[in-house]
Order: structure tokens, then C-alpha cells, then sequence
């Protein structure tokens, strides 16, 4: 039953082969059993799962199912859950309870996913690696051939989802990504994930990080699974100012169109200095792969590529700093007393924030403050501008970009974790498709010697996520990839 | 440009974040490093580039000026720290 994607899981509830409640309950057993090891859901809630799973069964039986019915899920502790505590990963929110449904989730809700629990992440949605989470580090799990003893991380933010996804403690998952937070994730776990257009998904009771570059996407074993999954959670929102008022299109046939005639540019700054071999070995491959099925491969430039990390770990914290100033223990969140409100708001923050998330507000609040913002902030958005242009020049020429997801494989808990910036180098190449909001989806498309998946991105033009399923999914038809972690349900 | 100590110990205030004394080497030297990363930036010429401010290309939407929401105190409050009534409470601020 493991072995199901989503696609076929769905299938099989239709034809009556599976019931809701027998998938569920599989899956929630495979949650109680990986979890300990794991730690890739901060809530596990069984009782709500199984509730649902009893609706969808009702709703399969008199055949009023929706697209997702009797399909369970893991969503990022990032969405807001009614009833259901959400902690953005952080102390900050543990006593937190929503009021309310994020409308992402609504909207999976609506069309008759069932949630088993809510996935762990970097706190606040800062990190490449999951280790900032306030409720433990999650492991991935993918071990190395050479040394099966080290722990690896499963990528950050969306670590919880990317790694429920991979061991088969979850059908698909909710992400976010803000610099890569998807996309990185996906290709450390050997897993699809799309951080689609900026505006497609509501951003409506999503925790806020930084909002010009937020963006809600789902981690699927397949890419049609990420398009159905996309398909239910996009579309125009009234509660969020920049939601973009279009038509959802049918993603998942989109995966079916193929590649014959579209031209793929290969960005010539993303072949960086230091990259190693078996990534560019694959990058080169996955091109082959689309020449072969009948696309067009045309060099390009990026020009800004190289500025686009810097730039956004200016605009980033900014907005982080900005939007983290709500937690200050008056209307929500945990409370640390004080002598005066001053104290209150100082010592309120200082227990309640993690070390990462500190050094972002710190830096935020700099780049802001008075006397530097031009130098820092507003020097930044300029760049900004000119990676936005960068953008829509190639796209003039070609229909998508293929690169690297990631310049490396999942590394060892520990590793990487001396210098912030070294860590933050994770993200080299999921930043700049953030910066200038346009799609970006990660398919597993190789091994690397240790045994570890690595993807390639697949970057479209704005709201044309159908093309950027349509290459992946041809990438993912050529790639075969097969592998399976070694900690997995029914493994 | 560095940050010195008393550079951080303002910046933490501004951003309302305590600081023990012995937290105060270790962060300059964070903010420093990434600061000096950023650095970088200044390769680049800006002049006559309009900034840009927001992550979707698009006009923002004006709706009609009407209460659409509200009306629920409990719900608002269920989340507090402390409470009175049906408002927020907090430690005395004006004497």
C-alpha cells in the first residue's frame, strides 16, 4: 500500500480497492512508528485523521468525492490549522491554537484531504537544514552507502514535509518556500516540490516570513501528484492583497503535454566554481534527456545570478524583522514577565526566539534603521530589479530554464553549521527564481556515489506552471528514478 | 563597515530583543561576517534602477471600505497571555 503514489492511492479509493480508513490508519501506524527516529511532525492528530477518513469514505460511496478525498496528508506547522496548534517551529508559538483555517488548507480540506498531523520545520521558516526547529532537528531518511551512521538533514524549511514524504509517512505534503524552502528539501529526500508563481497560492493565514517573496507549494513522490496537489491549494484569495485573481489551470494534464518544441535555456552562471562533478554530470545529463525528447537547448545568461543570495539575506530579514515584530507576548505566543512592558517585549522575545531567528530580525532591524536603509535595503530592491530583468529578458527567448536544485547532496547533521553564511549557500540556486517570483519546481533525477538523490530545477515563465510540469514530468519519464530511502514505511 | 559591541547592544533594543552581556562577542561576529558578505552588493551599478518593492507584478486591488469580519471577542482573545474583560492586558505603562 506504501508503494501507491498519490495519483494511484486515488485511484484505488474510486474503485473501491482501498478505503479511506484503511489508508489512513496505514499511514498513521507508519507515522507512530518513523516518528521517534525521525521527528518529522511536531503534532501528530489521529483522532481528527480518522474522523476525516470516515467523511471520506461516506462521500467515495455515494461517489462525491473530490480530488483529494481519503488522501492523507502531512501539513507544515507554517499553516494555520483551526483548532489545531500551530508553532511556526518555534517556542515563540507553543501555546498557539488557531481561530481559524489557513486557506491553503481549506482548500485541501474542501476537496477531501485528510491531515495526520503537522510536519516540523526551521523555525520561523529560517533554515536550509532543520536544525533550528525548536522541537528537534528532523533526520532524513537517506543514509550514505560509505557511512550509515551519520544522521543527514532532510533540507530546510520544509524539512518535516520533504522527509513524510520520502519515508511514506504521508501521501504528499504543504510546503512553503521563501529563498528555496521547497524546492532544496525535495532534492535532499529524492521527492518532487513546486514553489509555484508568487500570487498563486493565498499567503492568507500562512505565518508570515518575509511576505514580498512567501509562497505556499506542495512535496509530492511524483510530479502529477504535485499537480493535483497544486491544483487544490491554488487559486484567488480576496483575504490576500497580492493572491493573483486567474484561473487554476489543469496542472496535472499539463504533466502529460511533453517537451517537443520548447526551448530550454541553460543559465551559463549557474556552472559555478567548485560545483561537484556529479552534479554538473547530471545537469548535462538532464539536458541530453530533453534534447532527446525534442526540445531545443539554447544557452543564456543570468547576468545578476551571483548577487541574487546576497540580496535576498537583505530583503529577507527585513521583512522578517518587520513581520517577527508581532510576537512580542501581548496578543498571542508565550509571555516571559517583565518589570515594565519594555522588559516584557525584550525578555518575551529572547526566550521565545531561537539563535538563527534572532541574527535575522538583528540583521533586518539594521539594514532598516536609520542612516543605512538606503545603503543596505534600498540598494537591495534595486538588485532586485535587475535579477527580476534578467528574468524576463531570457524569457523572450526560451519557454523554461533547467540548473542544479542544490549545489550538493544532504549533509551530516553538524556540518555546515560553524559559519551562517556558509549555510546559507545551500540556496544559491533557488534564490534568484524567489527574488524575481517566478515558478521553480526540484524532480529527483540522479544518485550521487553515496547513494544520495540530487534534482534539477525546472524554472518557467510567470503563471506558466504548466510548462514547468510538463518539463519535469518529461525529466522525471527519462530520469526513472526509483530509488527509495532506507527508513520507509512497509521497507 | 563593522558593527562594534555598542552597535549590536542598540540594534538589539531597537529590536526589542534582550541581550546578556556574554551574547554580545559572539553575535558582532555573526553580524559582522554576513555583513561583510553582503558587501559585495557595492560592485554593482544601481543608478537610474527603480527599486522593486513587492514579489508580484501586478497593480494592488482596492476593495469596498466595508466591515466584512469581526465581532467574535472570544475567538480574539482565546490566545492571549492574560486577559481582562474582553481586552489584552498588559503590565502598567503609564503611571
Amino acid at each position: 500500500m506504501f508503494d501507491l503514489t498519490l495519483v494511484q492511492a486515488r485511484d484505488a479509493l474510486r474503485a473501491k480497492q482501498l478505503s479511506a480508513v484503511e489508508l489512513t490508519d496505514a499511514y498513521l501506524g507508519a507515522v507512530e512508528s518513523l516518528n521517534p527516529s525521525l521527528n518529522a511532525y511536531i503534532t501528530i492528530t489521529p483522532e481528527l485523521a480518522r474522523r476525516q477518513a470516515v467523511a471520506a469514505d461516506a462521500a467515495l460511496a455515494t461517489g462525491q468525492g473530490g480530488p483529494l478525498t481519503g488522501i492523507p496528508l502531512a501539513i507544515k506547522d507554517l499553516f494555520c490549522t483551526e483548532g489545531v496548534r500551530t508553532t511556526a517551529g518555534s517556542k515563540m508559538l507553543d501555546p498557539f491554537i488557531p481561530p481559524y483555517e489557513s486557506t491553503v488548507s481549506a482548500n485541501l480540506l474542501r476537496d477531501g484531504a485528510i491531515f495526520l498531523g503537522k510536519a516540523n520545520m526551521d523555525e520561523f521558516a529560517m533554515g536550509s537544514s532543520n536544525v533550528t526547529s525548536a522541537y528537534g532537528a528532523v533526520a532524513s531518511p537517506w543514509k550514505r552507502a560509505s557511512c550509515g551512521n551519520a544522521v543527514l538533514v532532510p533540507g530546510g524549511s520544509s524539512g518535516g514535509s520533504a522527509a513524510a514524504v520520502s519515508a511514506r509517512m504521508a501521501l504528499g505534503a504543504t510546503g512553503t518556500d521563501t529563498g528555496g524552502s521547497i524546492r532544496q528539501p525535495a532534492s535532499f529526500c529524492g521527492i518532487a516540490g513546486i514553489k509555484p508563481t508568487y500570487g498563486r497560492c493565498s499567503r492568507w493565514g500562512v505565518v508570515a516570513f518575509a511576505s514580498s517573496l512567501d509562497q505556499a507549494g506542495p512535496l509530492g513522490r511524483t510530479v502529477e501528484d504535485c499537480a493535483i496537489l497544486l491544483g487544490s491549494m491554488a487559486g484567488f484569495d480576496p483575504k490576500d492583497s497580492t493572491s493573483a485573481d486567474r484561473q487554476v489551470p489543469d496542472f496535472a494534464a499539463a504533466c502529460r503535454r511533453g517537451v517537443k518544441g520548447l526551448r530550454i535555456g541553460v543559465p551559463r552562471e549557474y556552472a559555478m566554481d567548485g560545483m561537484p562533478e556529479e552534479i554538473s554530470a547530471l545537469w548535462q545529463q538532464g539536458l541530453a534527456w530533453l534534447r532527446d525528447a525534442g526540445a531545443e537547448i539554447v544557452d543564456v545568461s543570468l547576468p545578476h545570478t551571483k548577487y541574487g543570495l546576497a540580496t535576498y539575506y537583505i530583503v529577507a530579514p527585513a521583512e522578517a524583522s518587520s513581520n517577527l515584530a508581532r510576537y512580542d507576548g501581548v496578543r498571542f505566543g508565550a509571555r516571559q514577565d517583565g518589570v515594565d512592558l519594555q522588559d516584557l517585549y525584550e525578555r518575551t522575545r529572547a526566550a521565545g526566539f531561537g539563535p538563527e531567528v534572532r541574527r535575522r530580525i538583528m540583521i533586518g532591524t539594521y539594514v532598516l534603521s536609520s542612516g543605512y536603509y538606503d545603503a543596505y535595503y534600498l540598494r537591495a530592491q534595486k538588485i532586485r530589479t535587475l535579477i527580476l530583468r534578467d528574468f524576463t529578458d531570457v524569457f523572450a527567448k526560451v519557454d523554461a530554464l533547467l540548473t542544479p536544485t542544490a549545489p550538493s547532496a544532504a549533509f551530516a547533521q553538524g556540518e555546515n553549521m560553524d559559519d551562517p553564511v556558509k549555510m546559507y549557500l545551500n540556496d544559491v540556486f533557488t534564490v534568484p527564481a524567489s527574488m524575481a517570483g517566478v515558478p521553480a519546481m526540484s524532480v529527483p533525477a540522479g544518485l550521487d556515489a553515496q547513494g544520495l538523490p540530487l534534482g534539477l530545477q525546472v524554472i518557467g515563465k510567470p503563471f506558466d506552471e504548466e510548462t514547468v510540469f510538463a518539463v519535469s514530468a518529461a525529466i522525471e519519464r527519462a530520469a526513472g528514478f526509483s530509488a527509495i530511502p532506507s527508513i520507509r514505511a512497509g521497507g | 563597515m563593522s558593527l562594534d559591541p555598542a552597535t549590536v547592544r542598540r540594534i538589539a533594543s531597537l529590536a526589542r530583543i534582550r541581550l546578556e552581556e556574554d551574547e554580545v562577542l559572539s553575535l558582532q561576529a555573526d553580524l559582522n561576517g554576513i555583513l561583510g558578505w553582503i558587501e559585495q552588493l557595492n560592485e554593482i551599478d544601481v543608478d537610474g534602477i527603480e527599486p522593486l518593492t513587492g514579489g508580484a507584478q501586478m497593480a494592488l486591488r482596492l476593495r469596498e471600505d466595508a466591515v466584512t469580519d469581526g465581532g467574535y471577542p472570544e475567538k480574539v482573545l482565546a490566545n492571549a497571555p492574560d486577559r481582562q474583560g474582553e481586552f489584552f492586558a498588559v503590565p502598567k505603562v503609564v503611571e
